[in-house]
């Protein structure tokens, strides 16, 4: 298999698992999915090496690999325990909708690869990349639990990942895994976050935030 | 000729056996020992040897409902080749045809069910009509997508032209393509998750409970019918898995016949592991096939 049709292999699990998380409910579902989605895209830098594997590729891709595929999941999976909370009841916008904007996002990333004349090798790792950061964006506006909007956030970090892969292949490492570093931190934090707002509101629906006054 | 003799002949008689394959793998994931293979066949000639008693309220409608379905689906099948042998009919755009055969069948099952003036037949067949309704636009999508990838507009050609070599260059495509087929199988088909075949509660029941008040002759063809429809559809859906047509005629028939068997037993399997879905679950599973379909129709190199 040569690299062009190995990437637009690896472009389907990804926008597979961006309609499959519009679509659930389950906060565990959610979990695995965004866990499946960046352990498929650590592996894209690999597939956009150009020449032979070079140091500085085999250990971002070994670093985010471990970090979205198993740190992330546990961490998320440990603050869903304490948290006792397993579905998003009600979100501001149905899943019907949702899976509806969702493939309009990738229709929308598609023409935008087209008209920035992306070369046609990356163009639809280009378009998931990018339909990616769309579904995150759309999980953190239209859900109402804190959880799912961290599921939005790291999303939206995979689609920033396999931009970076598909546009800068072979940019400083140094950066890559700083924003790495940062996006642990920030499901770390995130996680005691959600953990306090339950314990202060009962719940972690966000729109109870509203009663938050002087 | 031969060959496209034998891609009619063969699931003339064979089609019967895929179901006895169903029931089967469903009868040993229950730790029974099943019926034999070959039941749906003496249940078939059971049917034809007996009378038929027909409601006073039916008209010919009635009795016409399985016949013409029963034809249909056989002109239908003509279109479709059996892994490597070619189709005994083909020409560009009989995918249209072939669909609204199919459709043309399900309108005159469905009129036969509501001219039994039952409550329970009517209900059926407003069912099967949005499910026919949603299914459609997905089994075109499919083709679509195929049709795209392979530029051919033939079904038969385009199920030729896609083989398991062809997975090297196009894997996603074909995978979407394959998983929406299967799912347009079942709801075609009635089975799990999209109707139960075996359910005794006409409340739950979609496709047989709009053929309750048939029998003899016409509960035979009806019978027939869904074998052959079962047998069309695994047929175009393992067709894209199956290794090219060597031009060996028992080869050829061979492997397909083996795909039809292996599209059956996963159906059975799909069957034992899975419950029905509930009524309001089915369309969002239709608009998942289409989704893929639609992905996949997207994915092609345009």
């Amino acid at each position: 298999m040569d690299m062009i049709s190995l990437a637009h292999t690896a472009v389907v699990p990804v926008i597979l698992a961006n309609l499959a998380l519009l679509a659930s409910s389950r906060l565990v579902t959610c979990i695995r999915l965004v866990a499946l989605q960046g352990a498929v895209i650590s592996v894209t830098p690999l597939i956009f090496e150009t020449g032979p594997l070079s140091v500085h590729t085999a250990v971002l891709c070994a670093v985010a690999l471990s970090l979205k595929g198993l740190v992330f999941p546990w961490l998320l999976h440990r603050t869903l325990r304490r948290v006792v909370v397993r579905h998003e009841i009600e979100p501001y916008l149905g899943y019907p909708l949702s899976i509806l904007l969702g493939i309009l996002g990738l229709l929308a990333s598609l023409w935008l690869a087209a008209r920035l004349g992306v070369p046609e090798a990356s163009s639809r790792s280009f378009a998931a990349a990018f339909a990616t950061i769309l579904t995150g964006l759309l999980l953190i506006v239209t859900r109402k639990k804190a959880f799912t909007q961290v599921m939005g956030y790291l999303a939206a970090e995979n689609g920033i990942f396999l931009l970076t892969a598909v546009l800068a292949p072979g940019g400083p490492l140094f950066i890559e895994l700083t924003i790495l570093l940062d996006v642990f931190v920030a499901v770390f934090v995130m996680g005691i976050a959600i953990h306090h707002i339950n314990r202060q509101f009962d719940s972690i629906d966000t729109d109870r935030f509203c009663s938050l006054k002087d | 000729m031969t060959a496209r003799a034998l891609s009619v002949l063969v699931p003339l008689l064979a089609a019967p056996l895929a179901f006895g394959v169903i029931h089967r793998i469903k009868a040993r994931f229950a730790g029974r020992q099943g019926k034999p293979l070959t039941q749906i066949y003496r249940d078939i000639r059971k049917c034809l040897g007996k009378g038929a008693t027909i409601s006073r309220t039916t008209t010919w409608l009635f009795r016409a409902g399985p016949t013409i379905n029963l034809a249909v689906t056989l002109t239908a099948l003509l279109f479709v080749p059996l892994g490597g042998l070619p189709a005994a009919v083909s020409f560009p755009g009989d995918i249209f045809v072939f669909a609204y055969l199919l459709a043309m069948g399900r309108f005159f099952t469905i009129m036969a069910a509501l001219d039994t003036g039952s409550s329970f037949e009517g209900m059926g067949a407003s069912r099967e009509a949005v499910y026919s309704c949603l299914a459609e636009p997905m089994l075109f999508l499919a083709l679509l997508a195929l049709a795209r990838h392979s530029g051919d507009l033939s079904l038969a050609g385009m199920l030729s032209a896609v083989s398991a070599g062809s997975w090297l260059t196009g894997a996603p495509i074909l995978a979407l393509v394959t998983v929406a087929l299967f799912l347009i199988l079942l709801a075609e088909n009635c089975r799990v998750p999209f109707d139960d075949p075996t359910t005794h509660l006409e409340l739950t029941m979609i496709h047989e409970v709009m053929v309750l008040d048939h029998g003899g002759p016409d509960l035979g063809f009806i019978e027939y019918a869904r074998t052959l429809k079962l047998w069309i559809f695994a047929a175009i859906a393992t067709s894209l898995l199956l290794p090219a047509a060597s031009g060996s005629l028992a080869f050829d028939a061979l492997w397909g016949v083996a795909g039809i068997f292996a599209a059956a037993a996963a159906v059975g399997v799909t069957e034992s592991v899975m419950a029905r879905l509930r009524l309001t679950r089915v369309p969002p599973l239709l608009a998942a096939a289409g989704a893929f379909a639609a992905l996949a129709l997207i994915l092609v190199e345009g």
